[in-house]
């Protein structure tokens, strides 16, 4: 296995990935960390190695409209963004979704301005959770690449039928390089069927999309994307292993979890932190700490009976959030979690650490720190919610 | 039987309806539509019923073109473009307003379809509210008539001169009112390779306040006013304008719509905006040699 | 009704929609005027005025909504706008 390994840059591993999906139309526009994906895409396509439409639009809201256009006329469909872009999309994200287009991106996280910051938070697709878009997090470079086909063979599921992105963390997966596995077109093509969907543009068999929908049926409409992500969450484990089988990787489905299963203290994350983390629970384990880690893979769907199984033993729940709900005081993850287990009586207590925004670094000696915060819970202090990486000297 | 079927919510009299069939009965079935928010996308979609006999779609307000730039891109990487025509209609709030980047750049990239503006000169569908096509004293909800105001205070954006600066190979302005002129123009526009685009006049009974009878005559006095010159313009030069048999002074096109109805019961003497209008109407004359 | 899904609907089917039921005022064509010059279908904003066989014009009823323009149009004043009676 390792001499397939090459070292090469995160985002050349997802931009080959990418090549080997085979999509039909590509639309780009840059915006930094996202940029290195679409340069290598073009690149591919300037020696002939796609077979696709490269489209350089004027504006991310455009760059999404045309894959809404493509998909709809039949298309594998693929861009990539990030923070100012994803936002731009806001509007254009709840409609592709509301299609039913099976479009893919990958976003490459980043903060969201004001202040502008083109450094790693998850801000930018964390605020996009209510548009309908399948978001899965990967944890390294490998699974970054890897997501990309899984998430084709889910989107365009005929029974899924949602456009979904790829979180990698921006500069921190997108810039790194790391020795992986470029995924090998032969297992692609086995793993990946062709795009087939029922309903296009075509003037054999007109059709018209996106007709307006009176009070009388509009909340159905609504009703059925939350289904076809009930079936996502399905399909989402059936997929990681059908990737297992045929390439040999995985990652985890919808979560996964790491010497979890007698820890007492349980920390839970999405990202790239999977990794310091890993780290530093392998040092307090050598310590006799009985930590774990609970990642979360699948953010949408949201995996509440996966999390409320997984959390069932756990003494002390620890979350980390790469973004903040301002007025909340709280991250997505901590507020999701602490939701899916309240009708149950599972009383674990949930504390919430916000850290990292704005590309702030989070290193082993940050998560050993909030470790021991959270543990005073057993002295009678319960933080329900802070920042861990608060500058003192500017708050 | 018109490829636009009837049992469409469009006002009695409507001119986007008139505009919709012409394109559709011009271009025949091998067409995809791309229509962005807008009367016409609103009246003929109300789920489950559709209007549009060839396949279409609307996705937002502002991306049309780049709707349109997806599905060019989609046949053509599947193979299946052969002579199947790309069409975005959409209106001039989407077009002229809050659609004009998309446009802008789907006309940079030079994709093959045609873009056709069906101006009825204000946002209809919201309510009559101003746009950027909305004529000098126009009467709109956002730019009404008052005790300090004559109605709208700009001058209409000059679309055609904007995509003609874009290098595209055919622009062309037509009217509801001339429909073979206008079925011609369309024809035209998406036979000719690349980026093309027609703007229409399309009269609209319920917003300029006339009875939806006179629709066609209200579009013809625009023209014959000079306040709508009709010519075509190929790479950047005029080739062809539509001469003005009998001129008429812009009075006869105001006078008969209630969006101008205050030009003339203002302090009487002599009227400063209709002068105003007057000399667009000139203008345009030396402009284009409509006379 | 089954609910397709991606918001698609299937073309024409506004046919169902009788929008005859909006009009007071009705047309009546006098073909003894007309010179089947066809303005009257161009002009239909509805695309509901049929040429018959004789190469006269009739509008379909069941759809028009009485907006005036073809007999604005005509240009032999062969079409009435009539107050539809009860």
């Amino acid at each position: 296995m390792r001499k397939n390994m090459v070292v090469v840059e995160g985002s050349y591993a997802v931009a080959h990935a990418v090549k080997v999906c085979k999509p039909n139309v590509i639309s780009a526009y840059p915006i930094t960390p996202q940029t290195h994906i679409v340069e290598d895409l073009a690149q591919f396509h300037a020696d002939g190695e796609m077979n696709c439409e490269y489209m350089n639009v004027e504006s991310e809201f455009s760059a999404i409209s045309a894959l809404i256009g493509a998909s709809a006329a039949g298309a594998r469909t693929y861009s990539s963004t990030t923070s100012q872009g994803l936002a731009l999309m806001h509007e254009a994200l709840f409609n592709s979704s509301g299609m039913r287009l099976p479009i893919v991106m990958t976003v490459v996280n980043r903060a969201l301005s004001a202040p502008i910051n083109i450094w790693n938070d998850q801000q930018d697709s964390i605020s996009q959770r209510d548009t309908g878009w399948i978001q899965l997090y990967a944890e390294d470079v490998q699974e970054s690449a890897d997501m990309t086909p899984q998430l084709y063979k889910l989107a365009e599921d005929e029974d899924v039928l949602l456009p979904a992105m790829s979180c990698m963390d921006g500069f921190i997966l997108s810039h790194v390089y790391e020795p992986v596995i470029l995924l090998e077109q032969g297992l692609t093509d086995e793993f990946l069927p062709s795009y087939d969907p029922e309903f296009i543009l075509d003037t054999k068999n007109p059709m018209s999309f996106g007709a307006f929908a009176d009070p009388s049926t509009y909340t159905e409409f609504r009703y059925k994307q939350e289904k076809a992500m009930g079936v996502a969450l399905v399909k989402i484990e059936e997929i990681a292993n059908e990737f297992k089988d045929i390439y040999g990787r995985y990652y985890g489905g919808l979560i996964d979890g790491y010497v979890l299963d007698d820890a007492e203290i349980v920390i839970m994350a999405m990202g790239s932190v999977i990794g310091t983390i890993k780290d530093t629970i392998d040092e307090l384990r050598h310590e006799g700490e009985s930590v774990g880690l609970l990642k979360v893979r699948s953010f949408r769907p949201f995996p509440k009976d996966a999390i409320r199984k997984a959390l069932k033993n756990a003494k002390i729940v620890i979350t980390l959030d790469k973004n903040i709900s301002v007025g909340k005081n709280e991250g997505a993850l901590c507020t999701e979690v602490k939701a899916c287990l309240y009708n149950t009586d599972n009383r674990v207590p949930v504390i919430g650490f916000m850290l990292g925004h704005g590309g702030r670094d989070i290193p082993m000696q940050m998560i050993k720190k909030i470790i021991n915060k959270a543990k005073l819970v057993e002295k009678g202090i319960f933080i329900e919610s802070e920042y861990a990486d608060l500058r003192e000297d500017l708050a | 039987m018109s490829l636009l079927k009837p049992g469409h919510r469009g006002c009695a009299g409507c001119g986007d309806a008139l505009a919709g069939k012409f394109v559709l009965d011009a271009l025949g079935e091998d067409v995809i539509v791309v229509s962005p928010t807008g009367c016409l996308e609103v009246f003929t979609t109300p789920y489950p019923e559709s209007a549009w006999g060839v396949p279409w779609i609307h996705s937002l307000f502002e991306n049309a073109a780049a709707v349109a730039s997806g599905v060019e891109a989609a046949l053509k990487s599947l193979g299946r473009k052969d002579n199947t025509k790309i069409v975005a209609i959409g209106g001039d709030g989407a077009t002229l307003d809050i659609g004009l980047q998309a446009i802008s750049g789907a006309f940079e990239r030079g994709h093959d379809f045609t873009y056709i503006c069906v101006d009825n000169e204000a946002y209809m569908n919201t309510g009559i509210q101003r746009s950027g096509a909305t004529p000098l004293y126009a009467n709109t909800t956002t730019s009404p008539a008052g005790k300090i105001s004559s109605g709208n205070p700009l001058y209409k954006k000059n679309m055609p001169a904007i995509i003609a600066a874009h290098g595209s190979p055919y622009v062309a302005t037509a009217s509801i009112s001339y429909a073979p002129d206008m079925m011609k123009k369309v024809k035209k526009a998406a036979q000719i390779k690349g980026p093309t685009y027609v703007h229409v006049h399309a009269p609209c009974s319920t917003g300029w306040k006339f009875d939806g009878s006179k629709t066609i005559e209200v579009g013809k006095l625009a023209v014959e006013t000079a306040l709508w010159p009709l010519y075509e313009m190929e790479n950047g030069e005029i080739t062809t304008v539509r001469k003005i048999k009998n001129r008429k002074p812009v009075e006869e096109y105001l006078k008969v719509q209630g969006r101008f109805k205050h030009l003339f019961t203002m302090a009487g003497g002599e009227n400063p905006q209709i002068k105003k209008i007057q000399e667009i109407a000139d203008r345009n004359v030396r402009q284009f040699g409509l006379v | 009704m089954k609910l397709i899904i991606k918001t698609v609907t299937k073309p024409g089917s506004t046919r169902a929609n009788k929008t005859g039921a909006w009009r007071s005022f009705m047309p009546v064509f006098d073909h003894k005027l007309c010179s089947k010059c066809g303005l009257c279908d161009v002009y239909c904003p509805e695309g509901i005025v049929y040429r018959l066989e004789n190469g006269y014009y009739e509008p379909d009823y069941e759809y028009c909504k009485g907006c005036g323009i073809c007999a604005n149009e005509c240009p032999k004043k062969a079409i009435k706008m009539v107050l539809e009676g009860k």
